[in-house]
């Protein structure tokens, strides 16, 4: 069993609305899944359903081969992305309770708790109302106590939301760390640059549909050009350009050459070797700069998306 | 199981360790004996000023032995002084005031000319005292006249004080009935203010929840049932915990006072009357009343009672609650509860009102009985009429009604109260609560 969740067919409406259309999806055991799509894609209404929270109207889902059940809970841990805690409570207490409510018991959350609270060096919050927190440090408290019952499944919605670069990159490093450990986590989050950096597969959801899902890098190879960037150094760019025109299209580029020259966008047809390009090239002047233009998660997003609508 | 204690456990201690708790809690029994004390305090030091009333008596008809002193009232004969300079003596003086007797032709003429002069309007029981006294003299000479001996007047009356009984044999009297009336009242009063003050406790920590986003987290770890039927018996808990520690602090003030200071809780009841009342009062009733009503008290069915009141009270507020919770859900913040919580306040004014007005008079009467079987009313008047004997079927269909509705209230408050705390933005209307109940899981 190579997939951690199995969703098949998921549909739900409320009232007249759609908000899964027919979703499925396989979510690899120990991969970093981004569930992506813009705001009332249905991303959460997806999550709920995995959490228990509501119902599908139909389809299955299965957790590690099983339908899932309410026994499930105490495996998944669910970072929402509206956070929140008691505000008049205090840490400590209010951290064994969420943990006791995931079925830890007494003693053995409070030696986690220890160990998390050492661990982000905030110890001393222990006795603290959460009212007396700045929202960065809630934050804090809200992630020890997600992870903390060791869930097979772990679902961040924006995780980073609220918190400083330091704390931010503290925190990416946690859930890689998770991972690496054996834990499955579901990502959602509308920063594609946190995308870049930790998702092995990604799942994008637009209009309640899904409409692209696989290996990160898979997509990216979907979706790329053959558009290289290029840069060579030269006191007569207009030769090299109508000399490039001849063979490939090109577009204007953006990026910022050193030395004085020529730049530009290079597109060549399919089924052809960078090389050639490059052996032109080197004919007409020095090659500063040579960079196959992958397409960004950001750019698969916003392709995607306008392509749906 | 286990997770609704936990839940049950945080609600009770997060309302049992809240300030406001603990303030009313502890001051409130305190504050109602203090102004309890503070009522007998001034009442007394009021009555220690003693009143001087003079009177001119042309008639001469009256005596010293007629005005006789009281310890708040001293009368002077002014009747040497003429009517003129009497009035113009109290006027300038430091008098309350004073009674003119002019001189008629017969008792009838003269009872209708009697006049009392003061400089403020003079308080009820004065002038009731003073026509007792008049009366009374007036009914003596009148006696007198016609020939008849005021002592087989007195001997011919004879107190009478008919028995009551009911088939089962329990005797009753108007003092029992009385108690009755007051035990039936004060219980189904007392259920209103419970689920009121806590009903909208259950509403504000379900808000409160909303708000602070937390119950994301929390429903994805219990079931929103759990969590709302954990937050009702916590809350009622502590509900029951403040009535319980209220109990004692009354029963230990009241012990202490009266063993340290002398003075009964009854007689801090009574003190609102004036002495002359209390007099009169106990010419009527002989000294023995207290003891009696203590008595009488102990010989109403108080297990019963009891028992009732617990089931009522926990099936009242359960039924409530739930409501209350399902508003809590459907709204944003406190101020959009209105529009939903007139129509949870109605029926319980309802209840209270049909109690005061028609289990007084009639406890057995068709609207007494049916409101006692309407389960949104039937918390309230059914333990109004708890006291005064109510069949057991009446009693066991009330009760059934009652839970059965609270189950279905409960079942459905669920549903809303599961679509709600979830849904943030609008103000939902009442289609709105509808579609919600449709919902699937």
């Amino acid at each position: 069993m190579s997939n951690l969740l199995e969703i098949n067919n998921v549909t739900k409406k409320y009232g007249e609305f759609t908000a899964l259309n027919n979703i499925s999806l396989s979510i690899p055991k120990g991969s970093v899944f981004g569930l992506l799509g813009p705001n009332g894609a249905g991303k959460t209404s997806l999550i709920r359903i995995i959490n228990q929270i509501t119902l599908p109207d139909s389809g299955t889902i299965l957790l590690d081969g099983e339908p899932l059940q309410p026994s499930h809970i105490e495996q998944i841990g669910y970072l929402p992305e509206e956070r929140g805690l008691y505000k008049s409570m205090k840490v400590g207490e209010q951290a064994l309770y969420l943990a006791q409510l995931k079925g830890l018991s007494k003693t053995e959350a409070k030696k986690r708790l220890k160990y998390w609270f050492d661990k982000f060096d905030i110890a001393a919050w222990w006795d603290k109302k959460i009212e007396e927190l700045s929202k960065g440090m809630a934050q804090k408290v809200q992630f020890i106590v997600t992870v903390l019952h060791q869930p097979k499944l772990l679902i961040f919605d924006e995780p980073f939301s609220g918190f400083d670069p330091i704390n931010a990159q503290l925190i990416a490093k946690e859930i890689l760390q998770l991972r690496d450990e054996g834990a499955t986590i579901i990502f959602s989050t509308h920063r594609m640059e946190s995308v870049e950096e930790m998702c092995d597969y990604i799942a994008l959801i637009d209009k309640s549909n899904k409409i692209i899902d696989g290996k990160l890098d898979d997509i990216k190879r979907q979706f790329r050009t053959n558009t290289f960037q290029v840069g060579v150094k030269t006191k007569n760019p207009k030769e090299i350009e109508n000399l490039l025109k001849e063979k490939f299209e090109i577009f204007p580029t953006d990026f910022r050459m050193l030395s004085e020259g020529y730049t530009a966008n290079v597109k060549i047809p399919e089924n052809e070797s960078p090389n050639q390009l490059l052996s032109l090239l080197t004919k007409c002047g020095e090659v500063q700069h040579f960079l196959e233009l992958v397409p960004s998660a950001n750019d698969i997003f916003i392709q995607a998306v306008n392509k749906n609508s | 199981m286990k997770k609704l204690k936990l839940i049950i456990r945080r609600e009770f201690l997060a309302k049992v360790k809240n300030k406001s708790f603990i303030v009313m809690t502890f001051l409130s029994p305190l504050l109602i004996v203090g102004i309890g004390f503070l009522v007998f305090f001034l009442s007394k030091k009021n009555d220690e000023k003693v009143k001087k009333i003079v009177y001119v008596d042309e008639y001469q008809l009256f005596n010293k032995e007629d005005f006789k002193d009281s310890k708040t009232i001293q009368y002077t004969d002014y009747t040497p002084i003429g009517i003129e300079e009497t009035k113009r003596k109290v006027e300038e003086g430091n008098y309350y005031g004073f009674l003119y007797i002019p001189k008629k032709d017969s008792l009838e003429t003269l009872a209708k000319s009697i006049e009392f002069y003061s400089k403020d309007s003079p308080s009820m029981s004065v002038i009731s005292n003073l026509e007792n006294k008049v009366e009374t003299k007036l009914r003596h000479l009148k006696l007198d006249q016609l020939g008849i001996d005021s002592e087989k007047i007195k001997a011919s009356r004879i107190p009478t004080n008919i028995k009551m009984y009911n088939f089962s044999g329990e005797e009753s009297s108007k003092l029992i009935n009385g108690l009755k009336i007051g035990v039936g009242l004060i219980a189904g009063y007392l259920l209103m203010m419970f689920v009121m003050i806590y009903g909208t406790s259950v509403m504000r920590s379900v808000i409160e929840e909303k708000t602070s986003r937390i119950i994301e987290i929390i429903v994805s770890s219990v079931k929103p049932f759990q969590l709302m039927l954990g937050k009702i018996i916590g809350n009622a808990s502590a509900g029951l915990l403040q009535f319980f520690i209220w109990g004692i602090i009354l029963l230990i003030i009241s012990i202490v006072s009266s063993s340290v200071f002398g003075i009964g809780m009854t007689e801090v009841q009574t003190s609102k009357l004036s002495p002359e009342q209390i007099a009169a009062m106990k010419e009527v009733a002989g000294n023995g009343t207290m003891q009696l009503a203590i008595q009488e008290f102990f010989r109403l069915p108080l297990v019963t009672i009891f028992v009732l009141f617990i089931f009522y009270f926990l099936g009242g507020f359960f039924l409530y609650s739930s409501l209350f919770a399902a508003v809590g859900a459907a709204v944003d913040n406190e101020t959009d509860t209105q529009q939903f919580m007139l129509p949870i306040m109605l029926p319980l004014i309802l209840g209270v009102y049909v109690g005061f007005a028609t289990v007084i008079n009639d406890p057995h009467g068709p609207i007494s009985t049916i409101f006692s079987m309407i389960p949104f009313t039937s918390p309230i008047v059914m333990l109004m009429r708890v006291p005064f004997g109510v069949p057991w079927y009446e009693i066991a269909i009330s009760m059934i009604i009652l839970l059965f509705t609270f189950v279905f209230m409960v079942w459905m408050a669920a549903k809303i109260y599961r679509v709600g705390i979830l849904m943030y933005g609008k103000k939902p209307t009442y289609k709105d609560l509808y579609k919600w109940l449709k919902y699937k899981g």
